[in-house]
């Protein structure tokens, strides 16, 4: 394994400083594809908070606020509480299996165009430029010495990295609490501390990893990539430079000298050039892709004005590689993303989505939860009879006040009722009404005949009496001391 | 470490740092120069942290670090922040007729909950989780039946003045004379007086010596458990109609009883806990399911609002 060469000299370094990454702009529909998805997220991001949604006199009209302090969460017109928090457990399982999805279909295309920090650094990249120039002006300012147009510029940039990063943060906090007040507050220095702070740390973290890290976040930082080489296969999708038709590489001029010997890289470094992550392609695949495709565009533009064909750099699967090596053709996209793993993954992906809007659609927003008190579980009363006490909480998810009935049955004889009410004249329900958007805590005391099964199943159940009669029930125990005792 | 010998890896085109061990070398690459500084930020975050708080532990504690903060110290300051939270609901309760507490809801679930901490503390030792007592030793706080009176006055009363506190006047008394030891009564009329009660709780059939016990229960207990024995709150006397017995209701029991009385104590919290303290107390036992409405009945009524 080892080379007969020994270094002399200066040991290698241990640790290495960054090298630079100055990207060329490029033009191409994968480009305008980059555009487009970073147009839209961004406006997802920014402007989702400012949607209002009417809701009625009860609920905050935002149509996507996660309200820490009153712990609801509103999704235009789905509200989720605290207890059903599975549905975003469910959504986080969506978005992981999506993602599996995504992957074994079209390789790391969630890197290349979806992630934040693809998205934020692209984002400063085009400042560098906006300030700076293209690539060439940018090597040339970062290797010049520190003139006053130096300095002006790189003011001038990080003044916009600063404003990016501002927003950035500033954006954040508008998804918890209502959007236009928290802005008044936070200009007028009344907002939360907790918001300074989150804006403050949000800021420098955008500045920074957008601003500086850029692709080291990819490389070094973030363990996706390293898991998605785990599911990618032979079948996905990836950013393929086709070495058996550009090597080996040479200049227009020198095919020309030795037809049939050059293939049809003509080593022009574009696909270098373009990289947001300063790798080079020709290598093979590699940790620092991200499968952007702007080495695909860059490529492609060079190869139309030498004339040859298009996608010498190009997404192409391992499989598709082999056989296009050995002489064969790819196999048409559509049979690459349609096979039997990723139709599962979808299966699996639209199904869980399915339930999850199926049970929207049918959970209750009447909820009771029943607590049997343990201490004491029974109290004899004077009269012969055994009571037992019930913590009930009742839900009303709604916005909207609402009357109610607590009934019991399956207990004969039983009279209820409620803390501040009385046994005398008690029935098998009460009656009561409860605020909008709360929670109600109520205590029952049930009273049964004495005689009977030590430990007896019952039913306690809610309903509506406002003309909505659905609600929820819940089997709980009566407990009667045991014979002898 | 001289004999370094650094060279390029074939396969990988990596230099190696030089280190070898039977055959096996390490490829050098480099990490990147920010994650060193990174490193060294740690560090002088970590000195920086041993300066200002506690750090190294010394004989008996740990040097104190220049902020001087503490965990206890962090503790006191929420506890202090925590009183300030409570003061207002504290100091309404405080200003409120112990009888216009149940009218206002808010402030009587403060109270109940401010109660429940108290009594989880001073409390549940004999009258245990809950207010559930024990059996043959404390009564239950949450049935229907009192012995000094459950409305709120008469719960407020017995806490801050205790019962049987031999060196405290207002202290609620009484003193079941103890019929079978001090021989006031012979063996055969304690079982005939216990047969009489057993009949009026609906325990027993009437019979012959309930008949003649009836005649003895007139004469040495009706005075203080009523005619009917129907109990009497002014002395503590139990109901013996009912069906609940802290002693218990079987023969035996009622034998032992009558034979020598327990004649329970329960420590008055006057001087010990604060008035709001002993209000919330109240409200709390008052809560557990057996209070009784209405101001401070009369003695011997048994409730004001049909509670049996």
């Amino acid at each position: 394994m080892a080379s007969p060469e020994d270094l002399s000299g200066r040991p290698a370094p241990l640790y290495e400083a960054r090298k630079g990454v100055y990207p060329k702009a490029v033009n191409g529909p994968f480009r305008r594809f980059k555009w487009a998805i970073m147009a839209v997220t961004l406006a997802i991001y920014y402007a989702t908070p400012w949607i209002r949604w009417d809701r009625g006199p009860h609920a905050p009209d935002q149509a996507v606020l996660v309200d820490l302090a009153n712990r609801r969460f509103y999704m235009f017109q789905i509200e989720i509480w605290p207890h059903e928090f599975y549905y975003v457990a469910g959504l986080l399982i969506m978005a992981g299996i999506g993602l599996f999805l995504v992957t074994s279909a079209v390789g790391r295309a969630w890197c290349g165009y979806a992630c934040p920090q693809t998205v934020w650094t692209d984002l400063f990249q085009h400042v560098d430029r906006l300030v700076d120039g293209d690539r060439n002006a940018q090597v040339r300012l970062a290797n010049g010495p520190w003139t006053f147009e130096k300095l002006s510029k790189r003011t001038v940039k990080y003044l916009i990295y600063l404003v990016i990063a501002f927003w950035t943060g500033g954006a954040w906090i508008m998804y918890f609490a209502d959007a236009p007040t928290l802005t008044a507050q936070f200009w007028t220095g009344q907002a939360a501390p907790i918001a300074y702070g989150t804006v403050a740390v949000l800021t420098a973290t955008t500045f920074i990893l957008g601003g500086f890290m850029r692709e080291q976040v990819c490389i070094y930082m973030c363990p996706w990539p390293r898991i998605q080489t785990a599911m990618m296969d032979e079948k996905s999708l990836l950013v393929t430079y086709k070495d058996w038709r550009g090597e080996p590489r040479g200049s227009v001029k020198k095919a020309q000298a030795h037809p049939g010997a050059i293939g049809d890289c003509v080593d022009c470094n574009q696909c270098v050039a373009v990289c947001p992550t300063g790798i080079d392609i020709r290598t093979g695949p590699q940790i620092g892709c991200i499968t952007c495709a702007l080495c695909i565009d860059a490529c492609d533009g060079v190869m139309a004005q030498v004339g040859r064909p298009r996608g010498l750099v190009d997404y192409c699967t391992l499989d598709d590689a082999a056989s296009e090596k050995a002489g064969g053709a790819g196999r048409p996209i559509r049979k690459t993303l349609l096979r039997p793993r990723t139709l599962i993954y979808f299966g699996v992906w639209s199904a869980i989505g399915a339930a999850m809007l199926f049970s929207l659609g049918q959970r209750t927003r009447l909820d009771l939860a029943v607590q049997h008190e343990r201490s004491p579980l029974y109290v004899p009363l004077s009269d012969g009879h055994i009571r037992n006490n019930y913590t009930l909480k009742l839900r009303n998810m709604e916005t909207r006040p609402r009357r109610v009935a607590v009934t019991v049955s399956g207990l004969p004889g039983a009279a209820v009722w409620t803390e501040g009410g009385a046994r005398a004249g008690a029935r098998q329900a009460v009656t009561l009404t409860l605020a909008p958007d709360s929670v109600t805590r109520l205590r029952l005391f049930i009273a049964a005949p004495g005689t009977g099964p030590a430990r007896q199943d019952f039913t306690i159940g809610t309903r509506g009496l406002d003309g909505d009669p659905r609600g929820d029930s819940d089997i709980i125990q009566f407990d009667r001391p045991e014979a002898g005792q | 470490m001289a004999d370094l010998k650094q060279r390029i890896d074939e396969a990988t085109g990596t230099s190696t740092v030089g280190h070898e061990w039977d055959g096996v070398e390490e490829l050098n690459t480099p990490l990147p120069r920010w994650w060193l500084w990174t490193f060294y930020a740690t560090i002088v975050w970590g000195l920086a942290y041993v300066v200002l708080y506690p750090a190294w532990p010394m004989v008996s504690s740990a040097t104190e670090g220049v902020l001087g903060w503490s965990s206890r110290g962090d503790l006191a300051k929420e506890m202090a922040a925590d009183a300030k939270r409570r003061a207002p609901t504290v100091n309404a309760i405080a200003a409120t007729a112990l009888a216009d507490l149940p009218a206002k809801p808010e402030l009587m679930q403060a109270a109940v909950q401010g109660g429940g901490a108290a009594f989880r503390v001073h409390c549940v030792q004999c009258h245990g989780a809950g207010g559930a007592g024990v059996r043959n030793l404390y009564p239950s706080l949450t049935d229907d039946d009192w012995l000094w009176g459950g409305d709120l006055a008469s719960i407020e009363y017995t806490v801050t003045h205790g019962i049987r506190n031999p060196d405290h006047k207002a202290t609620r008394t009484s003193l079941m004379p103890a019929f079978g030891r001090d021989g006031i009564l012979d063996a055969r009329q304690i079982g005939d007086v216990v047969s009489f009660v057993r009949t009026i709780s609906k325990q027993e059939r009437p019979s012959a010596a309930s008949a003649r016990g009836a005649a003895l229960f007139g004469a040495n207990c009706a005075v203080c458990h009523g005619a009917g024995g129907e109990g009497g709150r002014q002395v503590g006397a139990p109901k013996l109609t009912d069906a609940i017995w802290l002693y218990g209701g079987d023969r035996d029991s009622l034998t032992a009883t009558v034979n020598q009385p327990r004649n329970g104590v329960m420590p008055r919290w006057g001087g010990r806990l604060d008035p709001v303290t002993i209000k919330m107390l109240s409200a709390y036992v008052y809560s557990l399911g057996g209070g009784e409405k209405g101001l401070a009945p009369p003695v011997g009524e048994q409730g004001a609002d049909g509670q049996p």
